[in-house]
């Protein structure tokens, strides 16, 4: 087989185009879930259960939309079913003796076992979905087309991850969150209620992931079933890691997380097949690469808020 | 229904906590009504491979004197030997079809040996002499569906290119995808396929991904296999491709786009099952069937497809429910180059060669 005999005759620049249009098709969830869990954890709370509030993002969303064909009012309904399960999980965390980490698991298959049972009904109707504009109509080519049809949740969430970069540091608000994230000792000389201000960003977070799982069921891949998530929420869980709990640096892992999982389809569209496996491992790999490359035996991880995992 | 049958087991299993007679009176009612347990490993409304099976499993709760129990999202691990046995012990079932794949071994086998009573079939395994007399495995040629699905696609592709989504690299995938470009290569020698897998059954954005991978590098017709067509199907009908379904019948979702399908009809072959057991006969232990067996059908044609694509195409569907039918007919080469078939020999449908198929045709674009 002649190898890379290429398509549209675009050559390996179709290569990079899939990955452009896929990093912006993919990464929304990602970003949506990383800038939740950025705010729940620079309050010093971890919620792991944001994959479960994607899941039952996706299936309210689609449930809403499928009901009142609006697909804005499926957003609507996915973010207030995925803040009321932030807030449960900041509510049960102020009881005494409750780990929060151990709480996100349990959170995790109560989202998901909830987004099946109610979902049941709605894995075969159609639902409208959102509308994308296609910046790439100056263009000729159906694959430029293609790659900028851009979501408006893409681009409300990049205007997000710019806002609340900026809100952590220049806000009253974004300073009692670090601060009661950095010391729950000095929130407390300072008069701050530290369970009230987690509970509220532990809310806001689950708000941002049931706003990342209406993207999953009403525009990419745009339908409800019950493989919908295939664990992005806890992949974008672990992104806050890898961006520092930085919300800027949330959106460029994103964008290097959907990019990187769309590189395995476009290599074999031009006729790169061998070891597809391992195209597929990209964006674990390259996860892997960047721990290892910026982690160091002397300090904690830069960026870390500092009441981060601590036992109770 | 299958929330009834697991709250219904349930509150037999605390019966029988309470009191074991409520166990020891189960034989006796087990001789009245047969009672068929049928296992799933997605949402039996998946628009796919499951739902296939759940349409058949349907036709027999109309049935005289037949009660269904399902369970759907069954993993294939011990899990299904748990299912398995609540089925047989709690319902009384006396005939077991666990549909997935990876059911078969060790998990079918285990319990056919443990409950020699009870009959299982199991879809797409291989049976052998050396496993349980009251096991068995049934199957489809579907990839005749696909032969036909690839001349339909080759009478509307404009591009000359086709596009096919594929799960895994097993036999019976590759047979679909050689099926299907064969089929379009019988119309014009001219078209490709390219192939993408996507490595696991179900993976919803991946599928979506190498959707829009296809279209992209120019491919216009595309057609699948993997458990849920429907990301693919709404992904390449969104894009404005054609789509040749695959496992069920799609086009509520593709509309005008939707060319046509290889779809199962499980339903003749589960009704054939359970009125040879009333009448005290076993089901056979190897059953394997194509279109002229009545265990694949064709989607009703699209308002796309033309008059000539649909007589090319019942042309051929006649001359295959004559049987012996051969998708690999040589000289043919293999896209490495290697010769699979001399001039003047073929594979019929029924050839065990196409059970461990491991190349993919001159033309198709991919490796396997």
């Amino acid at each position: 087989m002649s190898g890379l005999d290429l398509p549209g005759d675009l050559g390996l620049w179709s290569v990079l185009l899939a990955v452009i249009g896929g990093a912006i098709r993919v990464s929304t969830p990602f970003l949506f879930v990383s800038l939740g869990e950025t705010i729940t954890e620079r309050s010093g709370r971890i919620n792991l259960g944001l994959e479960g509030t994607l899941v039952f993002g996706a299936m309210s969303a689609y449930a809403t939309a499928v009901l009142t064909g609006s697909a804005w009012a499926g957003v609507a309904v996915a973010g207030l079913a995925g803040g009321l399960f932030g807030l449960l999980h900041g509510w049960i965390c102020r009881l005494p003796r409750v780990n929060d980490v151990a709480l996100g698991i349990a959170l995790m298959l109560f989202g998901s076992g909830l987004a099946f049972l109610f979902g049941k009904a709605f894995i075969q109707p159609s639902a409208p979905q959102l509308p994308a504009i296609p910046f790439g109509s100056w263009s000729d080519l159906a694959q430029v087309r293609a790659a900028l049809q851009i979501n408006v949740l893409f681009l409300i969430g990049a205007a997000l991850s710019v806002f609340l970069w900026w809100a952590l540091r220049n806000t009253r608000i974004g300073l009692v969150v670090r601060i009661v994230g950095d010391s729950t000792d000095a929130a407390r000389a300072m008069g701050y209620d530290v369970d009230r201000v987690r509970l509220l960003a532990t809310g806001a977070g689950g708000v941002l992931a049931g706003i990342g799982g209406a993207y999953l069921s009403l525009y990419y891949p745009g339908s409800w079933n019950e493989g919908i998530s295939s664990g992005q929420g806890l992949m974008a869980v672990a992104l806050v890691v890898f961006a520092r709990w930085n919300p800027l640096a949330c959106f460029g892992a994103a964008l290097l997380f959907g990019g990187a999982g769309a590189l395995g389809p476009a290599l074999q569209s031009v006729g790169v097949s061998q070891g597809y496996y391992l195209f597929y491992a990209a964006p674990y790999v390259l996860t892997l690469g960047v721990l290892i490359a910026t982690s160091s035996p002397n300090h904690a991880l830069a960026g870390a808020p500092g009441e981060l995992g601590h036992a109770k | 229904m299958a929330h009834h049958s697991i709250s219904r087991r349930t509150l037999l299993a605390g019966t029988a906590v309470l009191g074991g007679s409520a166990l020891s009176g189960r034989g006796a009612l087990a001789a009245g009504p047969m009672t068929v347990g049928v296992i799933y490993v997605g949402p039996k409304d998946d628009y796919g491979y499951n739902q296939a099976h759940a349409k058949g499993a349907a036709a027999l709760k109309g049935l005289p004197g037949i009660e269904v129990v399902e369970e759907e999202n069954v993993r294939e691990t011990t899990d299904v030997q748990k299912t398995m046995e609540s089925m047989i012990n709690m319902d009384g079932a006396s005939l077991i079809l666990p549909t997935s794949f990876g059911y078969f071994d060790p998990h079918v086998l285990i319990e056919a040996k443990k409950n020699p009573k009870v009959q299982f079939r199991h879809c797409g395994g291989l049976w052998t002499e050396a496993n349980p007399k009251n096991a068995g495995s049934y199957f489809g040629y579907i990839a005749q569906g696909q032969y036909l699905n690839g001349i339909v696609a080759a009478h509307a592709t404009k591009s000359k290119r086709l596009g096919f989504v594929a799960a895994k690299p097993i036999p019976q995938v590759l047979n679909n995808i050689n099926g299907f470009l064969m089929g379009a290569r019988s119309v014009d020698p001219a078209i490709t396929c390219q192939v993408i897998f996507t490595g696991e059954w179900s993976l919803a954005v991946k599928e979506a991904e190498a959707t829009n991978a296809l279209i992209d590098g120019g491919a216009d017709v595309i057609t699948c296999h993997v458990d849920s067509p429907k990301v693919t199907v709404e992904t390449a009908a969104r894009r404005g491709a054609f789509v040749c379904g695959y496992h069920a019948d799609q086009s509520a979702l593709a509309k005008d786009k939707y060319l046509t399908g290889a779809e199962w009809d499980w339903a003749p072959i589960y009704k054939g099952f359970v009125t040879g057991m009333q009448a005290g006969k076993a089901p056979p232990n190897f059953l394997r069937g194509g279109l002229a067996d009545g265990f694949v059908k064709m989607s009703a044609y699209g308002p796309a497809v033309s008059e000539a694509a649909r007589k090319n195409a019942d042309a051929v569907k006649a001359e295959m429910m004559k049987g012996g039918f051969a998708i690999i007919r040589g000289p043919l080469k293999d896209n490495k180059g290697n010769e699979i078939a001399a001039a003047g020999k073929g594979l019929p449908e029924n050839a065990p060669e196409l059970e461990s198929t491991g190349y993919l045709v001159e033309g198709v674009r991919g490796s396997a």
